[in-house]
This record gives C-alpha cells, sequence and structure tokens, in this order.
C-alpha cells in the first residue's frame, strides 16, 4: 500500500519505571541489580531496597521520571515535527496513573496529545516488553501510526526488547540504536550504533526507531511549558479495550541485594601477599 | 513602579525556583540562594538595570538545563558504555 510522504503520526513509548536519580555512583549503598548500578541523588540518598519477599525492589514512594533513553526518543519525534515532516506526534505509556505526570512531560516538550494506557496493581508488577509491544502494536492499527520511536532499552530493567518486539507483532521494519536518522521521502534512513561502528539502512515506513543516547540532546520541560501542556489532552485507556492480555509469561524467582564486599586485608611484604593467595587458594 | 517588569521578574522566579528541584546540592540550598540573590536587587527601579538582571537570570536557567542534561547523559554513558581509552 502506497503510503503519503509526509508521516501521519508519531507515537513515543515512555518508560516511567526508571528510578529518578543521576547523582553520582554509591555503590556502598545501593544494592546493584544484575549488572547495573543504581544511582542514587547527592544529597538526598533513597535507599534501594528488595522487598521483603525477594520478588522485586520497593518502588512506593520512589520517584518515577521517564526513561532517559525515551526523553531522547520523544525529543526526536518533536523534532521531526519541527521541521514539518511529520504531522502529530503522541506520547503513550503504560501503567498506573503516576504515569500521567510523565505524559505530561512529554507534552510539554511538544507532543500534540497523550494516551495513558491503565494497568495497576499486579499487571503492572509483571508487566514486560512483551506486553509493552502487544499493546503498542494495538495502539498503532488504531492510531495509524506510521512510525514508533521508542527508548532502546528501559534503565530499570535493561531489557531491551521492546521495540524490536513491536517491529516483530506489526511486521514492520526497524531500526534500533538508531544514533540518527532522517526522513527521506517514503524511507527512513537510520544510522546505527553497533559494536564494530556506525551502521547506516535505509528502511521504508512504517516503521519502529529505538533512540541510543547520542541520537539528540532532549530538552528540559520548562515550568511555562508545562502550563501551556495542560491543555492538551491525555486519553485514558484500558488493555482490554484494545483486546491485549497483559498476563505475563515470567515469573521473578528470586530478587537479592548483592553480596557484601569483604573488607580488604593489609599484607607487609610480598613474600606475605603470596603466602595468603596461597591459603585462598588462588594460586 | 516598574509593572510590566514586575511580572516578568516573577516570572523568572517561578521558573528558576521549578529547576530548582532538581539541583544536586539540594533544593533548599537552591532556593536560599535565589531569594538572597532576588532580595539583594529588590530596590532596583531603572528598567535597564532590571533588563539586564531578567537577562541573566535567563542565562542561569540555560546554564542549570545545561548541568542536567550533562549530568544525565554522563551517568548514562557511564553505565551503558565502554569506556575509550
Amino acid at each position: 500500500m502506497h503510503r503519503s510522504s509526509e508521516v501521519k503520526h508519531v507515537a513515543s513509548y515512555l518508560n516511567t519505571r526508571g528510578c529518578e536519580c543521576f547523582g553520582q555512583p554509591c555503590e556502598s549503598h545501593c544494592p546493584v541489580l544484575t549488572d547495573r548500578t543504581i544511582h542514587v541523588q547527592l544529597k538526598t540518598f533513597i535507599k534501594i531496597r528488595v522487598k521483603p519477599d525477594r520478588t522485586g525492589v520497593v518502588t512506593d514512594g520512589v520517584k518515577h521520571s521517564m526513561n532517559p533513553f525515551c526523553e531522547i526518543a520523544v525529543e526526536e519525534a518533536i523534532k521531526l515535527k519541527e521541521k514539518k515532516l511529520v504531522k502529530e506526534v503522541v506520547a503513550v505509556s503504560c501503567g498506573p496513573q503516576q504515569v500521567q505526570e510523565t505524559i505530561r512531560t512529554a507534552l510539554a516538550m511538544g507532543a500534540d496529545r497523550g494516551i495513558h494506557v491503565e494497568v495497576s496493581g499486579k499487571d503492572y508488577e509483571t508487566l514486560g516488553p512483551l506486553q509493552v509491544s502487544k499493546i503498542f502494536a494495538a495502539l498503532a492499527k488504531k492510531e495509524q501510526a506510521d512510525l514508533i520511536i521508542l527508548g532502546k532499552q528501559a534503565i530499570d530493567d535493561d531489557c531491551n526488547q521492546t521495540g524490536q518486539i513491536t517491529a516483530a507483532l506489526l511486521d514492520w521494519p526497524q531500526g534500533t540504536f538508531a544514533s540518527e536518522m532522517t526522513l527521506e521521502a517514503d524511507k527512513l534512513k537510520v544510522v546505527r550504533e553497533v559494536d564494530g561502528g556506525l551502521e547506516t539502512i535505509k528502511i521504508n515506513l512504517p516503521a519502529v526507531v529505538t533512540a541510543d543516547l547520542r541520537l539528540n540532546t532532549p530538552r528540559y520541560a520548562t515550568l511555562p511549558n508545562i502550563m501551556k501542556a495542560k491543555k492538551k489532552k491525555i486519553a485514558n485507556v484500558k488493555p482490554a479495550d484494545l483486546g491485549v492480555d497483559v498476563c505475563s509469561r515470567l515469573e521473578v524467582l528470586k530478587v537479592d541485594e548483592p553480596p557484601q564486599r569483604q573488607a580488604g586485608v593489609k599484607v607487609e611484604t610480598v613474600d606475605d601477599l603470596v603466602g595468603k593467595l596461597k591459603e585462598a587458594g588462588r594460586v | 513602579m516598574s509593572n510590566p517588569l514586575r511580572g516578568e521578574v516573577i516570572r523568572l522566579y517561578k521558573n528558576l525556583l521549578y529547576l530548582g528541584r532538581e539541583y544536586p546540592k539540594g533544593t533548599t540550598y537552591f532556593r536560599e540562594r535565589l531569594k538572597a540573590a532576588f532580595m539583594k536587587n529588590k530596590d532596583v527601579t531603572d528598567p535597564e538595570k532590571i533588563k539586564k538582571l531578567v537577562d541573566r537570570g535567563e542565562f542561569v536557567i540555560k546554564e542549570l538545563e545545561a548541568l542536567y542534561f550533562l549530568r544525565k547523559y554522563r551517568a548514562m554513558k557511564r553505565r551503558y558504555y565502554e569506556p575509550e581509552h
């Protein structure tokens, strides 16, 4: 089916579950989940704690904010709109009520309207990339979006899967880890950051793009913009309305804090060092 | 009274206050210094001078936005990307 050269819609997915801290890393305070360090704000420490039933990390009362990679995605969408290559930017987020704040931030950055997919309680705790991608695919068909831009991964679960699964469900081409993207008539040129360097690909629209760190510099949502954004609409949708089942196929067995760091031992001479290493069975 | 500029100054103060919420050294630290800085110039009546001070305030807003962006960028880069030797 021939698509008109002007892209109609851009939907940006916003992940809100990242924790709000971009200060100095503080490994001695915070447990490390998998291979990520949770950074803590310099003065007001938010102690990350594992839940007593060991199914996850305590998230009540922790301030949530937009995933940094998704901020970059939103910024890219708005840049496209400012260049008049795109008609409308829709910001979408899935989760409980607090998620509306993140959508408002996106609206303040320049999105035209928002869609809040309500997922709360137990469903939200088990919400993973597969469920989100299904919601996304359903929304993309409903809204007739031509381009979906999301962050490459969420900093709370580091899955790096949502973009890819969405593209697969919709059977759309994907440009992941985009560090540069240009819209050329009906095609999208994407420069991807891969392990070997940079790869440039040309993909047809409609497509899914995931944003990498160097795609652009996201603007800050200043107070006047936030005030203006209050007039913009946020539609409320339930996953059931889209015909999506948010039941998770995964079960978290255990979440643990990292082992406490053992205190170091000081030795006087090299012979002592060798002796100690032999004792520990390392030599 | 410099009435039209009064609105601008108040707007500037509100914007700076909003930005100060994320300040790394703490909101109270920022708010105290912001208030002190504004109070120090409260008796200025010359519209030219007021405009200059408002421009300086806008400059500070831009500096803060850059600070926040760099902090986030550097945190992400440190977390996710291999250090380049």
